[in-house]
């Protein structure tokens, strides 16, 4: 593990910033909780954490002025990791408490659940299987944060919100709940997203950061 | 594919240590949450509660010690229950570390107060805890403080109410077979779980696996939460009793004796049974 590879954790002022931050400290990555432009875009990994709603987030985003930090250290190609809500934030627009744009990074929606008929609990929690899609696109991509990590392990997943990709090769892990299959993880170039948390997921879950960020 | 079922460790905490209600005999000191914790999470939990059971201002910074001390080493959710009043006792116990927090008193004595929490925190962070005691009519009453105060709330309605008010999950503990090893209460559960469309983890009465594969047979809970079962075969393994004389009552830690109705086993040992019963769960291999 390399100590001067500093990541850091994008701070929005709603989510609980502490277990990402906890397993960053476990993995010995050196890492800040922050929303200062400057410190964001000096880091050499990011992460976009999230517990909470999409409009208050994305409120906070823009009273805090984050998305340029956001969108100008991805577009600087270094590792981008959003987890949960951290994940939604990311696309074009959620139908959460009516509608709301998002950063726009990824094509594509966040729908509720609860437009599925099959699916008879809401909130999505506990721990459920991944399925991995677009290996190719993973083999070819400079990161590969599935690295030895098994089709159909099973990881830790809270919400009642689920992205859909606008392009199929971002999908690089779909999971089914209650027969209904939505897509828990995307890579696309430099950013990987996951619904399900990697740092409440034990020992795969932590495998996760430590294939990302190195 | 699909949802694994939770297996959830329950630890019971007074001051700086584990503790367990023997059933008719009262708390039992069995030794240091944190060291269950780490074992519980290396042994293949699926998440863990931490209930305060005393919850006295004193030893508030004591049980967020425990919580920040766990969350460095165990990475998976947890979640912390007990003397929980007001938004800033939610956001002091989440700064320490834990996930989700689980409310009953101040939800039963202001039930717009779970509306607010779910808001800020967002729903998922929000656990309700029932404690359920039956009725000589068959009914259900919600209690508060171990089952000791009665609420007047019927336990279904309250259930269904905490569900509108924006709860993410309902922790429901049966009183009458906590710690009893006894079997769960199928027929609480099955009321609370048919009535509302949250998850519900089912608690109070394990003593056996197979009690543990007749309630998933039986009712879609989401997951089950477990005390002595598990803690009695730790401390088989793990028994230290140095330095807990001036702590409570360790006649039990020392004795080694096990309640008759509890057949111990380890986390994994369940979920491999449960696995063998078909029931989909997360088994370290």
């Amino acid at each position: 593990m390399n100590k001067d590879y500093k990541i850091a954790v994008i701070d929005y002022q709603m989510s609980n910033m502490f277990s990402i931050k906890n397993a960053l400290d476990r993995l010995g990555y050196e890492n800040e909780v922050t929303s200062d432009y400057k410190k964001i875009m000096s880091a050499q990994g990011a992460v976009l954490p999230g517990v909470g709603s999409f409009p208050d987030a994305m409120e906070n985003i823009k009273a805090l002025n984050l998305a340029p930090a956001i969108k100008d250290f991805i577009s600087n190609g270094k590792p981008f990791m959003g987890i949960c809500l951290g994940l939604q934030l990311l696309f074009s627009a959620s139908e959460e408490f009516g509608h709301t744009k998002g950063l726009g990074i990824i094509e594509g929606t966040v729908r509720n659940f609860k437009s599925q008929p099959s699916i008879e609990r809401i909130p999505h929690v506990g721990w459920n299987q991944i399925k991995k899609m677009n290996l190719s696109n993973e083999d070819s991509n400079d990161h590969r944060p599935l690295d030895q990590i098994m089709d159909n392990e099973y990881f830790y997943f809270v919400h009642s919100y689920f992205v859909c990709p606008e392009n199929e090769e971002d999908i690089l892990t779909t999971t089914t709940y209650d027969d209904f299959e939505f897509c828990s993880s995307v890579l696309s170039k430099n950013v990987f997203a996951s619904q399900f948390h990697p740092e409440k997921s034990g020992d795969k879950g932590l495998k996760i950061l430590t294939n990302f960020f190195k | 594919m699909s949802l694994a079922v939770r297996i959830i460790p329950r630890i019971d905490i007074k001051g700086p240590n584990l503790v367990k209600g023997v059933y008719l005999e009262g708390l039992r000191v069995l030794g240091k949450p944190e060291e269950f914790a780490k074992y519980y999470y290396e042994n293949g939990a699926d998440e863990l509660i931490y209930q305060d059971v005393v919850a006295s201002l004193y030893e508030r910074n004591s049980l967020h010690d425990i919580i920040s001390k766990t969350a460095k080493e165990v990475f998976i959710p947890l979640t912390v229950g007990g003397g929980i009043r007001n938004i800033e006792d939610i956001s002091n116990i989440l700064r320490a570390g834990a996930d989700k927090v689980s409310i009953n008193t101040a939800a039963i004595e202001n039930p717009s107060f779970i509306k607010k929490a779910s808001r800020k925190f967002g729903a998922s962070t929000i656990v309700i805890a029932i404690e359920a005691i039956r009725q000589p009519d068959g009914t259900y009453m919600a209690f508060t403080d171990n089952g000791r105060n009665y609420t007047g709330k019927e336990a279904v309605s309250w259930a269904k109410e905490v569900e509108s008010l924006g709860a993410g999950e309902i922790l429901l503990t049966s009183v009458d077979q906590e710690g009893s090893g006894d079997g769960l209460n199928i027929d609480l559960i099955s009321q609370i779980s048919d009535s509302i469309s949250i998850p519900v983890v089912a608690h109070g009465g394990t003593g056996k696996l197979s009690h543990v594969s007749d309630l998933f047979a039986k009712v879609p809970v989401s997951g089950v939460a477990i005390a002595s079962l598990f803690h009695y075969d730790y401390i088989s393994m793990n028994r230290n009793t140095d330095g807990y004389e001036k702590e409570g009552n360790i006649d039990f830690l020392k004795s080694n004796r096990i309640l008759s109705t509890i057949q111990p086993s380890t986390i994994n040992g369940l979920k491999k049974y449960l696995k063998d019963k078909n029931i989909s769960c997360r088994v370290n291999e």
